[in-house]
């Protein structure tokens, strides 16, 4: 546990598509955090990361919505967030501005305190008491940006490790882009769905009943081909599984009334 | 090379259903980069060489007009010549000018990249001169009329039956599909090439500075024979290779065998250092260095300027999962892959490069095994950025981003946009959780479902909790 008394303070990067697709995730989020030790807020004025801007190459709005970002997250000691790509590109904020521009070093001091959940709890707090249970046979996707740009690898093994009657198989290709590439996936369709179905394969392989990962864009890629294959299989992301919140049917399986709160 | 980077969708829709190289495909898939990593693992400095070297590329490249011009003076000294041109055209003029004066009808070549890049082939041919492509890979290419689809492995696009068919036709044999037997026949081809050529032309890896010295890699020697047994040796090449001292170069060889093909060193190594002097045994008479810029020299000193450092190792197609999918004939150019979609916009312009920076899912595999650390996703948006301010993008995508910037730039809109867009999909979804086919989104409902929203969105959940 962190040495200090004082909850730590931590704003919530909800990510938009946490937000739209799958809200259990950024409650899920925020139970973990608090089993750490932290006070946990939502700014309320927080939207998108800016990566589909970034990415297409729209330096002007991604500046826009860096700057908006920015300040939604002032005060926190910490930022925290459920996806690799989206605290990946709270990272790139500082790259956007001149060495000049006061918003560069409003920016580094953000990349300084943004972390994706598992990072932040293993490498920050030192979190480990993970009470949950989870009974099957588990393969872990490392998403691009996460393992390539923060360094998320160890983390999420290492809290898994601690779920009672989970077993984790490392499937082939773990580390291999699953073709969703935020905009690639409508750009380049079939690539992305080249991609998808060796990752499909792989998941397959490696015998595994449930698919986890750490970033829903990668998620709801992965298990809409898994579904539309017709396999069989669970997706579902890491935190669900580490606050115990699985009593919510897998991504792409639930079966809501309209209207009713999950 | 024609250009037919413009239709990458096209070509790699057709390549993604090519069976025979898909299968070419998964034999480089578990060939380099599991070589490679092997090779890594062995060599606990790795990291710290790949440090190394981009250090001393950076320093290299703030300093490239003195290299260049020491190399020059070297090769001056040796007794050799060193021509400067500007574009392809001009570095074409002056090698067939070079063949013109010693009368040459035939000339032999090594692999050459950059000779692809200035179309030297055609032009020769045009102009009556006949090239004789020596590497096996490329004399298999040229054979068939074909291009390389790799930097390092040329014909890695074939399968041994492609190989063993084109023989069979063109060498007039009976056919074979024993690998030795089809070594064995190019080898005779050649040999008599060899002897009756006026001319080798070969490329080189690194030009070294001090000495005046160029040097090339290779697994078969070809590139020896090349060099050695004509009159004249051109070496053509591009003003980036230039390295300081010869123990300079031994880092980049180092890195470069082990990121290209995993092995610790590559079968040959050779090194010119200008015309054969009184007592050499062998050697050229003339020996000529072909330095081409194309666009390069306009890189330095902006953000591409980190692309020079590139060693042709060809580690970025290699792991790259688009490649992998859809390989280098895709990229309607020369240089395929990560290192492609940089170098190719500024070659040929983004105006018909566009597709190529846009291929990418940003997996940062490639940055990961440049043994030169080259920020490939980084330049790749460069090129994203500038198609962009020149409005090049598709009007969609300007659209889609416009519309959705509306929106993410203004939270409380945003609020509203994201619960009704979350009702939209629940409602579509009905009880089943997932969405077999929306309107507009076929690029994703094609291939696979769309797993529905699993609720109210979670800012309007998380307001509701906090009020309860």
């Amino acid at each position: 546990m962190h040495a200090s008394k004082k909850p730590m303070k931590v704003g919530l990067f909800v990510t938009c598509l946490v937000d739209m697709f799958r809200p259990s995730i950024g409650f899920a989020t925020i139970k973990l955090l608090e089993s750490a030790g932290c006070e946990v807020s939502v700014p309320e004025t927080q939207t998108c990361c800016g990566q589909p801007a970034f990415n297409s190459g729209d330096k002007k709005t991604t500046q826009q919505i860096a700057r908006q970002t920015i300040e939604a997250f002032d005060g926190y000691e910490y930022v925290v967030g459920p996806s690799g790509s989206c605290i990946g590109m709270l990272h790139h904020y500082a790259d956007l501005f001149d060495n000049n521009d006061p918003w560069r070093a409003r920016a580094e001091n953000l990349k300084n305190r943004a972390f994706e959940i598992t990072s932040f709890l293993t490498d920050v707090m030192d979190f480990d008491s993970i009470l949950s249970s989870y009974e099957g046979k588990v393969t872990y996707h490392d998403s691009c940006a996460g393992l390539r740009e923060l360094g998320v690898k160890q983390q999420p093994r290492k809290l898994l490790a601690k779920v009672a009657n989970l077993s984790l198989t490392e499937m082939e290709d773990a580390e291999t882009c699953c073709g969703f590439g935020g905009t690639f996936c409508v750009k380049y369709p079939e690539i992305s769905n080249r991609m998808v179905e060796n990752k499909s394969a792989n998941v397959e392989l490696s015998g595994a009943t449930t698919l986890l990962g750490g970033d829903l864009g990668c998620l709801l890629n992965m298990a809409g081909k898994l579904k539309r294959q017709g396999h069989n299989i669970e997706t579902r992301h890491i935190v669900e599984v580490l606050a115990g919140m699985t009593d919510e049917p897998a991504i792409g399986e639930a079966a809501y009334e309209l209207g009713q709160p999950a | 090379m024609e250009i037919h980077s413009p239709e990458f969708k096209e070509k790699s829709r057709i390549a993604l259903h090519d069976v025979n190289l898909q299968k070419a495909l998964s034999n480089l898939k578990a060939g380099f980069p599991v070589k490679r990593s092997t090779a890594v693992a062995r060599m606990p400095e790795f990291e710290q060489l790949r440090d190394e070297a981009t250090a001393l590329k950076n320093h290299i490249l703030e300093n490239l007009d003195i290299y260049l011009e020491q190399f020059e003076a070297n090769v001056i000294k040796n007794g050799g010549h060193v021509h400067w041109c500007r574009t392809p055209d001009d570095a074409c003029k002056k090698i067939l000018e070079i063949c013109k004066d010693v009368d040459s009808k035939t000339v032999t070549k090594g692999k050459s990249m950059v000779s692809e890049e200035i179309n030297l082939n055609d032009y020769l041919q045009k102009n009556g001169v006949e090239p004789i492509e020596t590497d096996l890979g490329e004399y298999i290419l040229q054979l068939r009329g074909d291009h390389p689809s790799h930097i390092i492995a040329p014909a890695i696009h074939l399968n041994l039956e492609d190989v063993s068919e084109i023989f069979h036709e063109k060498h007039k044999r009976p056919k074979s599909s024993d690998p030795a037997v089809l070594m064995q026949e190019a080898r005779e081809m050649l040999r008599e090439k060899f002897a009756g050529a006026d001319v080798g032309i070969t490329g080189a890896n690194f030009l070294v500075a001090e000495t005046g010295s160029t040097i090339i890699v290779t697994n078969e020697g070809n590139g020896d024979l090349t060099q050695t047994l004509p009159k004249t040796h051109i070496v053509v090449t591009s003003i980036e290779k230039v390295v300081p001292t010869l123990e300079d170069m031994t880092l980049f060889l180092r890195l470069l065998a082990r990121s290209a093909t995993g092995q610790e060193f590559t079968v040959y190594n050779t090194l010119s250092t200008g015309p054969r002097r009184t007592g050499d045994q062998d050697g050229p008479e003339n020996f000529h260095v072909v330095l081409v810029d194309n666009g390069r020299s306009e890189m330095v000193g902006t953000e591409f300027q980190e692309m020079l450092r590139c060693i042709r190792c060809s580690a970025c197609m290699n792991h790259c999962p688009v490649y992998g999918a859809v390989g280098g004939h895709s990229y309607g150019w020369v240089y395929p892959g990560p290192m492609g979609s940089v170098l190719t916009p500024q070659m040929i312009g983004i105006e018909q490069a566009g597709l190529l920076p846009n291929a990418s899912t940003f997996c940062g595999k490639c940055e990961s095994v440049c043994p030169v650390r080259i920020p490939l996703p980084k330049l790749m948006r460069h090129w994203r950025e500038d198609e962009f301010s020149k409005h090049l993008s598709p009007k969609a995508v300007r659209w889609g981003i416009g519309g959705w910037a509306f929106f993410a730039k203004r939270p409380g809109l945003y609020r509203l946009l994201s619960t009704s867009s979350n009702l939209f999909l629940r409602v579509m979804a009905g009880k089943k959780g997932r969405i077999k086919k929306i309107p507009m989104a076929g690029g994703w409902t094609d291939w696979r479902d769309m797993p529905a929203p699993s609720g109210k969105t979670f800012m309007s959940q998380y307001k509701s909790r906090k009020q309860s």
